[in-house]
């Protein structure tokens, strides 16, 4: 499992050529140049800054979107409630590629390629049924006494979403929040369409485009891999637990 | 509309009685109208959202399939099901059916029992267990386009780790063209895909195994089960629907493999790695057929929507029964 990894950081350090001369032992000079280079340059960094831009931006838009629809979802009893609950859970059941390519059309009759948005919107849009699934389960154990004392108090439906809901939820928010990091920071297709000018590319793109680009010199590729796995690896060790807890429960609850 | 209807209904017997009672039933009727505006108001973002870019994509596809359509202005071409049938005598997407039901039998039968079998192995009182978890799951984390990369270079012809691997052990003739071998490239995506999605399997099964009550376990001991007689009659009953779940999201997630396969063969060599998404891809996006492209989603969307009504129907719907009558009865 580990194999891969490793090897690949060694690599990192070695020269192209001596990688065929010696792939599986230390380097006999551990050069830095490969990953400096890549650090020094101003567009790995750029990649990295737009991966993070839309990441924050789909998970604000998500779990916003979501918290409301959830909070409808688990505190109102409403006609047409579990007519309109299946229908968002019915988009679990479909892949994204199945949409990719009339909502790549949708996209650019909106004018939103190469536009930030065209990434965030869909990924927001097809997070919903997931984040919404996950977050009402959590509402519903929030006790009704809660939100009857809220209202004595003159709270209105909204206020009592706001003040009282949305902070006792927080560990259920961030759980959400960091599953829509983390497929918002690994998504490929949709950038893949949408960015067809380097501006905007993301990390994913990125590390595909540098392959294509240098793929007779093995050591910089590997070095620049490295440093595109490190972002996800430093988030997934701070987020472990939430990480999981979410896949488990989205999944188990789907 | 409707809320009003049905409180109309109800106060119905009220309609003779004097001013002061309509006059609450009509406030009962705005309240009511109220309530269900405030409900339904707040799933106004999200049914904007996800009607405006999922439902409605989905069934333009729909409707473009059925044109002869380059993918500009409206399409007017009609050819009615042409697409279709075109489809199913093209050799290239009759792979792309053959491969995805081979990519499923494999997880099936390789990838989730491994993935079991780990987690079995991890949820006993393991040293450094914790340690184990990061590192089988943190493939999990790593985008598709790294995972596809790295193991582009780790198969690389005669560079690249696996055949100075088998350099090493003197099998020299069995390393090559990973990638690049039509008998090959399935078998070599295979592990790049097990390495990438096993750790997820495993966590889902370590949920499941850690929601079997410690006692039940403990119970088959003292009867004097073996350990095998444990996993086959204690174990494995309750972790089923777990299983279950494992394999229907596999399934799902064969039918629209992409990213993978993108990064690290297009499809090639020669189409011998092409799924129906890297198919969509190359008629929507490369070639310009774009009613035939979305033919191809239609289909996949149809095979996942027959599979998953099917497999909720006949699968899971026993969970739902289990979870109602045995778990509860185990639990107390």
């Amino acid at each position: 499992m580990v194999v891969p990894l490793v090897y690949a950081v060694l690599s990192g350090f070695k020269s192209t050529d001596e990688l065929s001369r010696n792939p599986f032992g230390l380097p006999e000079h551990w050069l830095s140049g490969n990953y400096t280079d890549i650090l020094g340059s101003g567009d790995f960094w750029r990649l990295v800054g737009n991966s993070t831009v839309i990441a924050v931006g789909t998970t604000v838009l998500v779990v916003a979107v979501s918290a409301l629809s959830a909070f409808s979802f688990a505190r109102f009893a409403f006609r047409g409630r579990e007519v309109l609950f299946t229908f968002f859970t019915l988009g679990l059941m479909f892949p994204f590629a199945v949409a990719a390519l009339p909502l790549f059309l949708l996209l650019r009759s909106m004018g939103l390629l190469d536009n930030p948005l065209g990434v965030i919107l869909p990924q927001a849009a097809f997070g919903l049924p997931m984040t919404i699934i996950i977050l009402r389960a959590f509402f519903r154990e929030i006790p009704g006494e809660l939100e009857e004392a809220a209202t004595l108090d003159g709270c209105s439906s909204f206020g009592f979403f706001w003040r009282v809901l949305l902070p006792m939820a927080r560990p259920a928010l961030g759980t959400v929040a960091v599953l829509a990091v983390v497929t918002s920071w690994n998504n490929f297709m949709l950038p893949l369409l949408v960015f067809t000018d380097s501006t905007w590319w993301t990390l994913p793109i990125g590390v595909q485009q540098f392959q294509g680009q240098y793929s007779a010199e093995y050591a910089r590729v590997f070095a620049y891999l490295v440093l595109a796995m490190v972002p996800a690896l430093a988030f997934y060790s701070v987020a472990e637990r939430q990480l999981v807890g979410g896949l488990t429960a989205g999944a188990t609850k789907g | 509309m409707t809320s009003t209807f049905l409180a109309d209904k109800r106060s119905g017997p009220d309609a003779d009685h004097p001013p002061p009672e309509t006059v609450r039933a009509r406030g009962r009727v705005r309240r009511r109208v109220l309530h269900w505006l405030t409900a339904v108001g707040f799933q106004v973002p999200a049914l904007v959202l996800f009607m405006g870019l999922v439902l409605l994509p989905m069934l333009f596809a729909l409707y473009a399939a059925f044109f002869r359509w380059g993918g500009f202005g409206m399409p007017s071409d009609y050819i009615g099901t042409d697409n279709f049938t075109h489809l199913f005598d093209n050799p290239v997407f009759l792979g792309d059916l053959w491969r995805c039901l081979v990519l499923v039998v494999l997880s099936l039968v390789i990838q989730l029992p491994f993935a079991l079998a780990m987690a079995v192995l991890l949820n006993q009182r393991l040293r450094g267990r914790a340690v184990y978890r990061m590192l089988f799951f943190a493939p999990y984390v790593l985008s598709e386009a790294i995972t596809g990369v790295l193991f582009a270079m780790i198969f690389a012809p005669d560079d690249g780790l696996a055949d100075h691997l088998l350099g090493g052990i003197g099998l020299d003739g069995l390393g090559g063209e990973w990638f690049a071998d039509p008998s090959y490239v399935m078998a070599t995506l295979f592990v790049v895909m097990t390495w990438k999605y096993f750790g997820f399997h495993m966590m889902l099964c370590l949920a499941g195994l850690q929601s079997i009550p410690k006692e039940l376990t403990e119970a088959a001991l003292i009867d004097g089960a073996s350990a095998w007689q444990r996993f086959r009659s204690v174990t494995l009953p309750l972790i089923a629907p777990t299983l279950r779940i494992s394999i229907f999201l596999s399934v799902i997630g064969s039918i629209q493999l992409f990213d993978l396969v993108w990064v690290i063969t297009q499809g090639g060599p020669d189409h011998h790695s092409e799924t129906m998404a890297v198919t969509m891809f190359q008629y929507g996006f490369k070639r310009y057929q774009v009613g035939y492209a979305s033919a191809i989603s239609v289909v996949m969307f149809g095979i996942c929507l027959v599979f998953a009504l099917a497999y909720q129907r006949f699968v899971l719907r026993r969970d739902l029964e289990g979870a109602t009558t045995t778990m509860r009865g185990d639990g107390k």
